[in-house]
């Protein structure tokens, strides 16, 4: 299932690959367990993620989708298979930042203040002040916390404390963006305004998105394509197209749309078969 | 004795600052006297209390000074008493500067390589339920009875443990997420320790140095106690005893507390400066 090593090998997908924001090709991740035992994160993972494209990786807890996002991100190394993001190993597309990245938690730095945190990376990779205080000030506007850009992380509400990671996470306008259930820890009402504040974002920066969530509506309320994994080994047994439109042009009201909920029922479907539908059995999947 | 590294004290002191943060419509000065004026109140009852019953009984000075006679003496006796505070506390200070450099110095070389810590932290356990002052008759014999270097070693000793445990402990509280997050930047180690371990151990360094200087007061002072120089408050308490001037004796720990409280409020202090977002 692993391809070998693509270096200067005639294979023709390396330069078909550079177009693409991400292709995963034969990705495995085996965890050492217990008494020698193993346990298989992942097996037999093909996915691509094409430029500009929002894919959401949903499934139940323990089918690998926040270990396949770590594995893009080279938090992680797999243990078998080739990954590439813009062309490049993962590695590399790290050191040259290809992609910005927001965790579940904000993990803000509780000693510097909004602004501080949201020059971060730009600090650490020598942008010089006046073109970093320039960046920070739009990234503030961007996600609506200007009059919050001298305050610190412990004053912010939990939804306040995201955006900031968000805005961290595009400092650097990545193409790619990587989050990994970054609104599970806020209430439904937040979480549905960052979602269609989400939507404007990726609309303005046209960044391709790899977002982990266990939320059905939110994956189909945001993707063009969710990818439907299961546990136990954790692998991805579906892919449906959602395609409600262009980002821009989500708003609130889709949230009702009949389009809407034909794509929540068939991501349902996917993920617990046809006859589990109605009772919604859910296995630790989020379907409000 | 001098203000304890007790727990207790801390919480009792944290809140104040606490409060004063928020805004209220109350002025800060009007919450500042709300916040003193009874605990001081309190006390002035209490010595009066004291002078009461010592005077009314008739309870003999070498049993309880009355306060009156300590007030008297500490008048008479403040040049002597300040160069007493003088004396133990630059002892306690430089006991405390040589244990805190040491002890982040260690902390440091412990969280890097893992050898060395399996080899540091035991001794260090087993050092810190030692009494260090027990100490002092040997390094007395060993550094001679007329130099301060016993007492500044003691208080050393005393100082490195809360500080060395405390940053080791804080260099290690590095979130998961935080890691995570410098390794998507490709931070090297130096823009790491830099910007995310240093700023998490801060905190905890403040706590093992607040912790530290009350113990550095009260080691350099005990430390007298059992010889050595002659200049410092610990060796005027014993002496004024001996002389059976009580109420002098008294004078002198006065000057003990007051030198145990400005250890422990500069450091406290520090510690509420470095820990204000957290």
């Amino acid at each position: 299932m692993s391809t070998p090593a693509p270096a200067a090998a005639p294979d023709p997908t390396p330069a078909a690959d550079a177009t693409e924001a991400v292709v995963v090709r034969g990705v495995e991740r085996i965890f050492p367990g217990a008494k020698g035992a193993t346990v298989a994160a992942l097996t037999g993972i093909d996915l691509t993620v094409h430029d500009g494209e929002f894919v959401s990786l949903i499934g139940p807890s323990g089918c690998g989708k926040s270990t396949l996002l770590r594995l893009i991100a080279d938090l992680d190394e797999p243990t078998a298979g080739d990954i590439r993001v813009f062309g490049k190993t993962a590695r590399r597309a790290r050191i040259d930042q290809a992609y910005g990245i927001a965790f579940q938690q904000a993990g803000l730095l509780p000693w510097r203040s909004v602004a501080a945190n949201i020059e971060l990376p730009l600090q650490l990779h020598g942008v010089g002040t006046t073109e970093r205080r320039a960046r920070v000030a739009e990234l503030v506007d961007l996600v609506g916390l200007t009059d919050f850009a001298r305050h610190y992380p412990d004053q912010l509400s939990g939804g306040m404390q995201q955006r900031v990671a968000i805005a961290r996470s595009l400092a650097e306008r990545p193409s790619l963006l990587l989050m990994d259930e970054p609104f599970g820890a806020l209430d439904e009402m937040t979480r549905e305004r960052m979602q269609t504040e989400l939507l404007r974002i990726r609309a303005e920066t046209g960044a391709a998105v790899v977002f982990v969530t266990h939320s059905i509506p939110e994956a189909v309320y945001l993707s063009d394509r969710v990818v439907v994994m299961s546990p136990r080994p954790g692998r991805i047994t579906d892919e449906i197209d959602v395609r409600l439109g262009d980002a821009a042009e989500r708003g609130e009201d889709l949230r009702e749309d009949t389009a809407f909920f034909e794509g929540v029922t068939a991501v349902r479907e996917a993920l617990h078969g046809p006859q589990a539908s109605p009772a919604g059995a859910a296995r630790g999947v989020d379907v409000r | 004795m001098t203000g304890l590294p007790d727990a207790a004290i801390a919480t009792q002191l944290a809140p104040p600052t606490e409060r004063r943060r928020r805004p209220t419509s109350a002025g800060p000065l009007r919450r500042f006297v709300q916040l003193v004026v009874p605990p001081v109140a309190l006390f002035i009852v209490l010595v009066l209390l004291v002078e009461l019953v010592v005077v009314a009984a008739g309870i003999p000075p070498f049993v309880l000074a009355s306060p009156s006679a300590i007030f008297t003496q500490f008048a008479l006796y403040a040049p002597q008493v300040l160069e007493a505070t003088i004396a133990t506390g630059i002892n306690a200070l430089i006991g405390l500067v040589i244990g805190a450099v040491v002890g982040v110095m260690l902390a440091i070389v412990a969280s890097f390589i893992r050898a060395i810590d399996g080899m540091l932290v035991p001794i260090v356990a087993a050092v810190a339920v030692v009494p260090i002052v027990a100490l002092a008759p040997v390094l007395y014999t060993l550094f001679g009875s007329t130099s301060e270097v016993a007492r500044i070693i003691i208080a050393s000793i005393a100082a490195f443990v809360p500080v060395f445990l405390n940053t080791l402990r804080g260099l290690r509280q590095v979130r998961p997420v935080h890691r995570d997050l410098m390794r998507s930047y490709a931070a090297t180690p130096r823009q790491e320790t830099r910007a995310v371990t240093i700023p998490s151990a801060l905190p905890h360094f403040f706590t093992g140095l607040r912790i530290a200087s009350s113990l550095a007061v009260i080691s350099a002072l005990v430390a007298e106690y059992f010889g050595g120089p002659r200049q410092g408050l610990g060796s005027a308490i014993t002496t004024a005893a001996a002389s059976s001037a009580y109420a002098r004796a008294w004078a002198f720990v006065i000057g003990a507390i007051l030198l145990g409280l400005v250890f422990f409020a500069l450091t406290a202090l520090i510690e509420r400066i470095a820990s204000r977002h957290r």
